[in-house]
């Protein structure tokens, strides 16, 4: 009955018609602010839709960091907001893919509303084409809010902010005689790097004084030479992440801070402190610039009705009217982008949003072209190569300007699809042939009721199973021979492939090629499901002793990893292999022994990571193992130990092969599920050091989000990963079978 | 269990003290290292402000239940609660009730097409989640399924059937085929046996498929918060994640959340853990 059910649910929706934007209906907007931020834009909306306007507005809060792939798959179906708010960095791939909707500024309340800079990065031309080849930039966005870095001191340790690099490192010398970092910022990010960066006279994408740019020019070699020289005089603490940063900050133990206003809710209560503009570069008087970015108000794309669009329109004119503006702004503590919203007194006399609109005036507006996307990666690598102490500024400088140009993969040219059409058109056909052939034998055996009977009995899995994952993992088979630039997809043949096995623009044992990252994928799934069925195993025979008090106790207390989230879990793994205060080394310290560096060499890394994840698995194979122990009838013991055998002896000719039916399944599976598992090494290493920790998927998974969406090479990638772990379980699951006719 | 304990590695007699007391000494070794990193997340939730905790001391110097507060007084906190126990409670039963058909038929019978059956459920986990994203998107938003828990369901279901189907079928192959043999001479139909006799014996492993099936929708946000268009229908993941922003993450409250959100995994398993030490063999022991 259920079978009947969900089929005719099935087939009922393949027919239901695609939504269509209706005319009337709630506008919708989406965001992913929270507290404070959250409450003003709500209130800003409510006042919207009591105003003379009058129109009903949904508002959808969602996780920042499910917000884009969300907007990326909803809006061409049409099932995205009319208005959602987000940073302009993808300003350049969204108004070429079609995601957004190109602004008449006066709609919007004039371009004269905003801060010229902040109108900067909205801005992009669409792709060219022959009716119009050059064309002009247009605006994609409203500017709500911008966001910089600035200096944060605590006032009880410092009387006058540092105004220049000398001035901060002749303070520097002051403060670390008394025992105390003079600077804590996350040195190891471009993002925070960037205002020494530009402060050292460091272009991207301009050719600066001496005509250089990028990572290769002389202002990015002297910025990463000062960043090496505070890390050398311990002025920074080492392996810094967001969480040290506030805890150094509010315990004392560092006097400045380099951050944005989000770390106003970190700074405890009790500690003094205040804000100033960062330093002026004393070696070119230039001003350290960091990266200004804009949170922006956007219009969908998609086909909608003007009346609609109108309505949009006049929703982001209100949010980004002066009074709402000061709304946010004194409410939510946001700077807001609206330029007479900063005659309000009360934005004026925050002290906060004073500091940050003072150092405004010395930005670099982060670019919204969608080669920017192609920066993070070779900047942090750069800074984190020379903070292991691994280079000097100009050896990061070659390393970052080396992954730039390994990651900007150029288009592979068109290829003709037919050769492929043929090909994929004949396998069908031999599958087709293949299956009616097997259904002829069955026939002409006479097994056909038999055959009838199990199909019955694994249909309601199998069909529940197959639908969501065939059809999913075809289209995603197929994207492999496609080349994806700003949502149009070229039929490139086999050109991805080629360039992953040809290894690319890596040495075939370097990090990042498909071979490296394959032996580290290989060992990294032998060496964790090893961990997780040894320790599994050992903690379920101990367990299941019939005479061991309080094992309800014990049995809950251990699935406690599989039970809390990992990725707090995961975090908190990787502030224990600290350099400085993780608790491992503390441990190590206690009995005499140095403390380790973990996250600057590979083994050490691999460890951390395995560790965690080990950790993290072995309650589900001890649960399992668990279940699996109850299937051993108890009186193979008893004749075991009346024949004298040894506990090991037991183990290994009675529980171990009995056990095997029940275990082979899930060791197969967790080989599959760890082999594809990169989110662990992601949160503890992070590849460190110089990605050679990574496993296979995690450049899947850079190329499809973070290196210019390149979603071909990434199923190029995903269908490589297949095809190994097809070749493997088909040999696999022979193999068990020849055995011990286990299937 | 008949005077024999395995325990001893003897014939008869009490365990020695050492043999009852080293298996403790382990298990609470293993004890502290599951629990010793959670006392972060623990000391994190109970302390004010929104830093995670870097010093090496485990346990709150200040005390405070003001992010336990935060997250049960939060709009909607109990809808998406409600929400998420429906969606994994679903995907447990999905997941149980579809594999153990499945699993049987794999487990006794031997028809044709049986070996490609079984390998195709394997195959299905096979392939990278990470370019499946949109196409599962266009499928469900085709099928009518977007915006509704049961979407969320029927996808938790691809994960969390392939493992239950080999894991049940693995343990039905322990199970001696003689008792259904008794059973078919008496009369019985095969729907009958697999009831009244093969599912009472597989309760071990019927107990770890439904905590394996409701871990698989308990604590995933990506798909949920990418399905769902209607706050009405998030689930708590949803929400817990809503606290990690682009540069700064609110680690009390996610503290606290992860906590709250691990509570109901605990009573499950407390719940089931009578089935896991009981079955084939559970006549005189007692776990």
């Amino acid at each position: 009955m259920t079978r009947v059910l969900l089929l005719l649910a099935l087939v009922v929706g393949v027919w239901a018609p695609e939504a269509q934007a209706e005319t009337d209906g709630p506008l919708v907007l989406w965001h992913s602010y929270r507290g404070a931020e959250e409450a003003a834009l709500k209130a800003s909306v409510a006042a919207f839709i009591e105003s003379a306007d009058g129109t009903p507005v949904e508002v959808l809060a969602i996780p920042n960091e499910a917000l884009a792939s969300k907007l990326q798959s909803a809006i061409p179906r049409g099932n995205g907001p009319d208005v959602f708010i987000f940073a302009h960095e993808r300003v350049g791939g969204w108004s070429a893919s079609g995601h957004i909707r190109a602004l008449n500024p006066e709609a919007i309340g004039g371009e004269d509303r905003f801060f010229a800079e902040t109108l900067a990065s909205l801005r992009a031309a669409r792709p060219a084409s022959d009716a119009v080849p050059d064309p002009a930039p247009e605006l994609w966005g409203a500017p709500l809010n911008f966001k910089s870095t600035a200096l944060f001191y605590r006032t009880d340790l410092i009387e006058t902010p540092p105004a220049t690099t000398d001035e901060l490192l002749a303070l520097g010398a002051e403060l670390k005689a008394r025992d105390i970092y003079p600077l804590a910022y996350m040195a190891q990010s471009f993002y925070f790097h960037a205002a020494w960066y530009f402060g050292y006279g460091g272009t991207l994408f301009e050719p600066d004084a001496q005509g250089q740019q990028g990572f290769a020019g002389q202002g990015a070699i002297a910025s990463f030479d000062f960043v090496a020289e505070l890390q050398r005089q311990a002025f920074v603490p080492e392996e810094v992440t967001g969480a040290l940063v506030a805890s150094l900050f509010n315990n004392k133990k560092a006097a400045m801070v380099i951050n944005g206003p989000w770390f106003l809710g970190e700074i405890a209560d009790g500690v003094p402190w205040a804000i100033a503009p960062l330093p002026t570069v004393s070696a070119t008087g230039l001003p350290a610039r960091p990266f200004l970015t804009i949170e922006a108000a956007f219009i969908s794309g998609y086909e909608s009705p003007p009346e609609r669009v109108a309505r949009s329109e006049s929703l982001v004119r209100w949010l980004t009217s002066p009074a709402e503006a000061i709304r946010r702004g004194r409410d939510g503590r946001q700077l807001v982008a609206t330029q007479d919203a900063w005659l309000d007194e009360g934005l004026n006399n925050d002290k906060v949003l004073a500091a940050f609109l003072a150092q405004r005036a010395t930005t670099k507006p982060m670019d919204s072209r969608p080669e920017m996307r192609l920066v993070w990666e070779p900047g942090d690598l750069a800074l984190r190569k020379l903070l292991r102490g691994d280079t000097d500024g100009a050896g990061a400088s070659v390393a970052a300007a080396r992954r730039h140009s390994a990651i900007s993969r150029p288009q592979p040219a068109e290829s003709s699809p037919l050769p492929f059409i043929i090909l994929a058109a004949g396998l069908l056909l031999g599958l087709i042939a293949l299956i009616f052939r097997g259904i002829v034998a069955v026939r002409r055996r006479g097994e056909g009721k038999l055959a009838l009977m199990g199909w019955r009995w694994i249909a309601p899995a199998m069909v529940t199973t197959t639908i969501l994952v065939v059809v999913p993992f075809v289209v995603g088979l197929v994207l492999a021979f496609f080349a994806h630039k700003d949502g149009d997809w070229t039929f490139v043949g086999l050109a991805h492939f080629g360039d992953i096995l040809s290894a690319g623009d890596y040495d075939v044992f370097e990090p990042l090629s498909f071979y490296y990252a394959l032996l580290i994928t290989v060992l990294w799934t032998a060496v964790n499901v090893a961990l997780h069925v040894a320790i599994g195993l050992f903690l379920a025979i101990l367990l299941n002793r019939p005479l061991l008090r309080l094992k309800p106790v014990y049995r809950v207390l251990l699935i406690l990893p599989w039970a809390v989230p990992n990725y707090i879990t995961a975090l908190i793994w990787k502030g224990m292999f600290h350099k400085q205060y993780g608790a491992i080394n503390g441990m190590l310290e206690g009995l005499g022994l140095d403390g380790i560096s973990w996250f600057s060499n590979t083994g050490t890394a691999f460890f951390a990571n395995v560790c965690t994840n080990a950790w993290l698995g072995f309650p589900f194979m001890m649960v399992v193992c668990l279940g699996a122990l109850q299937s051993i009838p108890k009186d193979l013991y008893q004749a075991a130990a009346v024949d004298g055998a040894s506990g090991w002896q037991r183990f290994r000719h009675v529980t171990l092969p009995l056990l095997r039916p029940a275990l082979v399944p899930a060791v197969l599976l967790g080989i599959v599920w760890t082999f594809n598992q990169f989110n662990i090494v992601y949160l503890v290493s992070a590849g460190e050091p110089d990605n050679s920790t990574d496993i296979l998927i995690s450049e899947a998974y850079r190329w499809a989000f973070a290196r210019q969406d390149q979603f071909g090479y990434a199923a190029a990638y995903a269908a490589l990963i297949f095809v190994l772990l097809l070749g493997w379980s088909v040999i696999s699951v022979r193999a068990a079978k020849r055995a011990e006719e286990v299937l | 269990m008949g005077g024999v304990s395995q325990d001893t590695g003897g014939l008869g007699g009490k365990p020695s003290w050492w043999a009852q007391t080293w298996p403790h000494l382990i298990l609470i070794l293993a004890s502290i290292v599951a629990l010793y990193p959670i006392l972060w997340v623990v000391k994190t939730a109970l302390s004010p402000g929104q830093a995670l905790s870097a010093d090496p001391n485990p346990f709150p110097t200040d005390v405070t239940w003001e992010h336990f507060a935060a997250i049960t007084g939060a709009e909607g906190f109990w809808t998406q609660a409600k929400n998420s126990l429906i969606v994994s409670g679903a995907t447990m039963f999905v997941g149980v009730f579809f594999s153990t058909t499945a699993a049987y038929a794999f487990s006794r019978f031997r028809f044709p097409g049986r070996q490609v059956a079984l390998t195709g459920f394997l195959l299905t986990q096979i392939f990278p989640g990470v370019v499946m994203m949109i196409p599962l998107y266009i499928l469900l938003d085709v099928a009518g399924l977007l915006d509704s828990l049961l979407g969320l369901v029927l996808v938790y279901s691809t994960t969390a059937i392939p493992f239950s189907t080999w894991m049940l079928k693995g343990y039905f192959d322990t199970i001696p085929k003689e008792l259904e043999e008794a059973a078919l001479i008496d009369g019985a139909d095969r729907w009958t046996i697999f009831y009244r006799v093969v599912l009472p014996l597989a309760k071990p492993a019927l107990a770890v498929t439904a905590l394996f099936s409701f871990m698989t929708a308990w604590n995933e946000f990506i798909l949920a918060a990418t399905f769902m268009n209607d706050a009405e229908l998030f689930t708590l993941p949803v929400a817990l994640q809503r606290f990690v922003g682009e540069h700064q993450t609110e680690w009390g409250k996610f503290a606290a959340g992860a906590i709250l959100t691990s509570i109901p995994v605990m009573a499950l398993f407390y719940a089931l853990q009578k089935h896991l030490v009981g079955g084939l063999t559970a006549g005189g022991v007692k776990g």
